[in-house]
């Protein structure tokens, strides 16, 4: 393998992004953007109900209506596999994504898809929906995790058991899977503690908040071929969920992914390429569905909403005995919540020699949870770093001093039976002790202005799987990229950087692309922090056979053996063959400019399935200002640290950590799913489910530690998920500083505030 | 979902009050539309015709008089409003008001007299328009006349324009000397955002600047329409200008306020913001009562 | 339905002339009429800034503006701010900054930045903030969007792009 390790001239560098120009001026072509002649209009049915048993569907009188092409229902759906499998950082078992897609006889939640309707217009389609008679008998909804579990519970499922290592249990639940993790002796380790603390949390449901809603366009071709265009993190993965779903062949299913306005774990699961491809089929046209801002919220994939348990106990020396953890997460309508990740995550940048937790995977009458950046860390990692904030403070030490006494360390044996490798849980908290912002003074305030100063240390494990790359060069010494990735940050930039740099040639000489299901190889869905590291392997392995293959021709050029020919990548003279034989040197581009007559076309391709990778400790420092009298939270200062091993496009990671922290802002201050009793989601908007604007984050100092994970060819390790895990966390602690008050819920906002200091 | 009206943009107000007329219950009068627009996207509104005032010259108007006052057109936009030096100087309650409500598209679209018919009890317009004295002129089949800003609004979303009305203009008395005024609202974001509770206040102070002359507070989001809170405010006639008679008044204000609880706040945090918002719009008013700037 | 509305407005420098529902936003004439497609639908209510456009040489929420009431008047979109000569300043700096991401708030953001850019050329990073506030992005933290529009400011008022 030809490995840099010093003086990079493209990794590290800023270089404008690939995908960049098309974006500024408009031409970028999202998923909503995509337009087909005789194309018509797909709108959804969905349930105004949380909780309802359908006794009758009738569309005729919504047929009947001048203009409308099709219904669809979920009889027009095959039976469908009950099997699970992994989709980015989610999950999807088939048989619960048909339902998801068109309800059976059930509905589970407000907003939950019932029929399907294309139109000559969207106007017709909006109308021909109001057409579709539905039935409904109602029942009970469940909204609340700890209620959903409770015994006398109104069930979602009557034929779901819990399901647990000892087995599946006798009586109907809502709780689908238990699970717990067992270190050392729990009971012993509080009886060495002399203080513990104890508390609950409660977290809302939230949404990614992605601006480009879902959205997919379907065309079926005379000769059977289906075209999905499509705004996902995973073209092959929504090629497998259309192949299961319609029984129809994968060879005759091309899923091609558009640019895509945000993901951040949603749009690895479709909601909407099944209903355009059923009712393009029915139609004869092609059929876009695009999914309004009410329905992202109502019926996509946000992440759960929790209640959790810690309690902690640590020894006078300031050294933690035990941990004791419940974490309760709402899986949504069907099960695969994330709460085994959000146990892998809590108090991993801990040495904890005693812990229990107990995780319970919990389905309520609201949307059926997806993947969310880091999916179940935050939620866990708020609960744990309070706890964690508390000891120090009940022990009198500085909370850094405390988390470094017990700070995780490279095979250390974990919570969850695992164990750290080649980890920086110790350098990223040493790095906020020593950052400025730490040490800078803060003035504490003490009339209605309180300002505080709290840190939170993060973690996720990151993924590797499957990626492929190939770069063909052509007659001008140029190479084209195409990647079976989804560029969903940027990546393409990244990724060409590495075939570059392997290569010894400048970025300018790689145009990268994205790749469809029917010009690309096999690649997981662009998730778990993925890309950048495993679709990097991908990358070199790609430049090292081009490499290899250009030795062939230039050997044939200079009729020697390619043993004979050697080449540079590095230095100044980089990008130049030389032969030992008679000690002449060619270019890449001289080399290249004979192809054609030295064996035709030249292709390298990497396809791996990249199975070891790092994951990466980070850390926030907030200092905020809370009004006494009105509760309201401001953010003064915001600092995120984290290990990366290695920034291919600093600018890119700088913007994850930047971007990561103000999604984490939002969490911890101002989003939160709300429902009245009856399970209606009442704030579906971008009035009421309130995303930070420019105006309520500070600028985001950033810190990068590159500390490498050692098995990728330049140290990278997956940057894009710890960025939200701590800044709820951090803020908390932060809060707790300025007013003296814990705060047990997120979102933090004004009336928590208030009602937490006793003041309404 | 209402997708079938018509649209005409009339170039005179008796033409638009002829259309009006004619379209009945199901016409609308359409200023910078963005509430109205929406309402008619979810179902919350219904119109089968939508007659646009932004062509007719007076509704884009404003005009200051020394001797007569403010009359601001009644599709002049929030940034316009906020933006003129002369409303800037004699009307500061407006431009806090008009200079938050959505953000900076919106409000180069959504009108004052818009946010006064929408009628919506969280108009941050509406009660800086109440305490500077405002009146609404409005021009229908009978010919014109005025009334108070302060009953123009009936109920949520209700006013009391009869079919074939149309709000023309708003009329403000010009600043008595020594007076004040400041809106102050409750949001958890910085912008873009809708008042959890609103607090204008406006004062006239004596000659010493220490004792309150007369005063007026309006609040928004604590009852079914913008609430005028006249037992605070009468309190505080003759009292001193502190923050004890303010107090006061917040408490005063609170007992006047009949807030519920919905998804952007909870009962006992709207009524513990009516004190803390009506204390805080008040200490404004006073400071630009004597002449203080209160701005960034 | 009621009978469609012909209009005639100056798009990007060209006259530009289309039938429409009353009812159809300019948003949805820009996209599914004329085809342009850069203005982007994030929420159909006036709260992301996706769609903003100039109309008149005003910011505006094109969800928020029936197709109707551009008769008569002027729109300029993303679509009209780059010629063959190159980039527009605002967009050179976005690239240059990492003002983008996934890039679906940009055409609204640099639509926006251009609007304030116009009326107020040297704005502080406060009042930057400020008055993009109206514009969401989920992607970048609004940092580098706030420094690409300093930057563009300084490039406008002629300090060169290194400003």
């Amino acid at each position: 393998m030809i490995t840099k390790t010093a003086e990079h001239t493209v990794i590290g560098t800023r270089p404008p992004r690939a995908d960049a120009f098309e974006k500024v001026v408009g031409k970028a072509v999202f998923g909503p953007d995509v337009n087909l002649p005789r194309m018509a209009y797909g709108r959804i049915l969905r349930s105004p109900h949380a909780h309802a048993r359908i006794v009758r569907i009738d569309p005729t009188r919504a047929e009947a209506l001048d203009g409308v092409y099709a219904v669809a229902t979920a009889a027009d759906l095959p039976e469908a596999a009950d099997r699970t499998e992994r989709v980015g950082e989610g999950n999807v078992n088939y048989k619960y994504m048909r339902d998801n897609t068109f309800a059976g006889d059930k509905v589970l939640y407000h907003g939950h898809p019932i029929a399907a309707v294309a139109a000559r217009t969207l106007q017709i389609a909006e109308q021909a929906l109001e057409l579709i008679d539905v039935e409904y008998e109602l029942l009970d909804p469940v909204l609340d995790v700890r209620q959903a579990m409770a015994a006398d519970a109104p069930l979602l499922h009557e034929g779901m058991h819990t399901r647990s290592l000892a087995g599946t249990a006798d009586t109907p639940s809502n709780v689908a899977s238990q699970f717990q993790f067992l270190q050392g002796d729990p009971e012993q380790g509080f009886a060495q503690a002399d203080v513990v603390v104890e508390r609950a949390f409660e977290t809302a449901m939230v949404h990614q908040g992605y601006i480009e809603p879902h959205a997919a366009t379907a065309a079926w071709d005379a000769d059977g071929t289906l075209t999905v265009y499509t705004t996902t993190q995973g073209a092959f993965d929504i090629r497998s969920q259309v192949h299961e779903l319609l029984g129809y062949p994968l060879s005759k299913i091309i899923v091609v992914p558009t640019e895509v306005g945000g993901a951040f774990g949603g749009k690895n699961v479709g909601y909407v390429e099944v209903p355009a491809a059923v009712l393009a089929r029915k139609s004869g046209r092609p059929v876009r569905v695009v999914m309004t801002r009410e329905e992202v919220f109502l019926a996509s994939g946000p992440s759960s909403g929790t209640w959790m348990r810690v309690k902690m106990g640590a020894t006078r020396e300031g050294r933690i005995t035990a941990a004791e953890v419940e974490l309760c997460y709402e899986a949504g309508a069907y099960p695969g919540s994330p709460v085994g990740a959000g146990a892998n995550c809590i108090l991993a940048g801990y040495d904890i020699p005693n812990a229990r937790l107990d995780g319970y995977d919990v389905v309520v009458n609201k949307p059926r949870v997806g993947a969310y950046r880091a999916p179940g860390a935050t939620q866990s990692t708020f609960a744990g770093e309070a706890v964690i904030d508390e000891l120090a403070e009940k022990l009198g030490l500085d909370p850094v001093e405390f988390r470094l006494r017990n700070i995780a360390t490279n095979g250390m044996p974990r919570l969850n039976g695992g164990f750290h490798e080649h980890i920086a849980a110790r350098e990223v908290m040493e790095a906020v002790r020593d950052h400025p912002h730490y040490n800078a003074p803060l003035e504490r305030g003490t009339g209605i202005l309180r300002r505080g100063r709290g840190v939170g240390l993060a973690y996720w494990g990151n993924w590797g799987a499957r990626s492929s790359v190939t770069l063909e060069v052509n007659a001008d010494g140029t190479v084209s990229m195409l990647m079976g990735s989804v560029d969903i940050t940027g990546t393409r930039t990244s990724i060409a950087m590495q075939a570059a740099e392997t290569l010894g040639l400048s970025l300018a000489h790689i145009n990268p692309a994205m790749g469809n299901t029917q010009t690309s190889g096999y690649s997981d869905a662009s998730g778990g922090s993925r890309t950048t590291m495993a679709t990097g392997v991908a990358a070199v392995k790609a430049a090292e056979e081009v490499i290899a293959k250009m030795h062939e021709r230039a050997a044939a050029i200079w009729v020697c053996e390619p043993e004979q020919v050697a080449y540079t990548n590095i230095g100044p003279d980089a990008g130049t063959f030389t032969c030992s034989r008679n000690d002449e040197t060619m270019t890449f581009a001289e080399v290249a400019a004979k192809l054609g007559g030295t064996g035709g076309a030249l292709r390298g391709q990497g396809d791996v399935n990249v199975r070891r990778w790092g994951g990466a400790f980070g850390a926030n420092i907030a200092d905020v200002e809370v009004d006494i009298e009105t509760g309201s939270v401001r953010l003064l200062r915001f600092t995120a640290v984290q290990n990366v091993g290695k920034a291919i496009r600093p600018g890119q990671v700088e913007g994850q950590l930047r971007g990561g922290a103000t999604q984490g802002i939002g969490w911890g201050l101002y989003e939160g799913y709300a429902y009245d009793g009856q399970g209606h989601m009442l704030n579906a908007n971008f009035l009421d489910y309130k995303l930070p604007t420019a105006l309520d984050v500070p600028a985001i100092e950033t810190e990068i530690l590159e500390i490498p994970w050692p098995e990728h060819p330049f140290g990278v390790r997956g940057v894009g998920e710890t960025p939200i895990v701590g800044p709820p966390a951090a803020i908390a602690n932060a809060v707790y500083d300025a007013i003296g008050v814990r705060q047990g819920f997120l979102p933090m906002t004004p009336a928590r505030i208030l009602e937490s200091m006793g003041i309404i | 979902m209402n997708f079938s009206y018509g649209y005409r943009a009339p170039d005179t107000i008796a033409e638009a009050v002829r259309l009006l007329q004619e379209g009945g219950s199901g016409a609308r009068p359409l200023a910078g539309g963005t509430d109205l627009l929406v309402q008619l996207r979810h179902g919350i509104r219904q119109a089968d015709l939508l007659v646009d005032l932004k062509r007719i010259p007076e509704l884009s108007a404003v005009r200051y008089d020394p001797a007569d006052g403010l009359t601001l057109g009644a599709a002049v936009p929030c940034a316009d409003v906020a933006d003129h030096p002369d409303i800037r100087a004699h009307y500061p309650a407006l431009v806090d008001g008009a200079g938050i409500i959505g953000g900076s598209a919106i409000r180069q679209r959504a009108t004052v007299g818009g946010n006064l018919c929408n009628a919506s009890p969280s108009g941050d317009a509406i009660p800086p328009l109440i305490v500077l004295g405002a009146e609404a002129e409005i021009a229908g089949p009978n010919g014109s006349c005025r009334v108070p800003v302060s009953s123009f609004c009936v109920g949520p979303g209700l006013h009391l324009l009869d079919q074939g009305e149309m709000l023309v203009a708003l009329h403000l008395p010009i600043p008595s000397p020594r007076s004040g005024s400041c809106y102050l609202r409750f949001t958890p974001r910085g912008e873009m955002d809708i008042a959890v509770v609103g607090a204008a206040a406006w004062l006239q102070l004596d000659e010493s600047l220490s004792y309150i002359e007369d005063a007026r507070i309006a609040l928004s989001a604590v009852a079914p329409v913008p609430l005028v809170a006249e037992t605070a405010a009468t309190w505080l006639i003759g009292r001193p200008a502190d923050s004890e008679s303010f107090a006061q008044a917040g408490r005063l204000a609170q007992e006047t306020a009949r807030p519920i609880g919905d998804v952007r706040g909870t009962l006992p945090q709207r009524l513990h913001l009516v004190g803390v918002m009506t204390r805080r719009a008040l200490q404004g008013a006073l400071r630009r009562a004597k002449g203080e700037t209160i701005d960034g | 339905m009621a009978d469609k509305v012909h209009v005639t407005t100056l798009l990007n420098g060209e006259s530009v002339e289309f039938l429409c529902a009353p009812s159809q936003t300019l948003l949805e004439c820009l996209r599914d009429i004329l085809g342009l497609t850069g203005a982007k639908n994030g929420c159909n209510d006036g709260n992301c800034g996706a769609c903003s456009v100039l109309l008149d040489g005003r910011l505006a929420n094109s969800c928020l503006v029936l197709g109707a009431e551009a008769d008569g008047r002027t729109v300029i979109t993303i679509e009209g701010l780059a010629d063959w000569a190159g980039l527009h300043p605002i967009q050179q700096s976005f690239v240059e900054e990492d003002g983008l991401q996934c890039g679906c708030c940009t055409p609204g953001m640099i639509i926006a930045a251009k609007a304030l850019l116009d009326r107020e050329p040297n704005p502080s990073d406060g009042r930057i903030r400020e008055w993009m506030a109206g514009n969401l992005c989920r992607c970048t933290g609004y940092e580098t969007i706030t420094r690409a529009v300093r930057r563009a400011a300084a490039h406008l008022n002629g300090e060169g792009a290194e400003g």
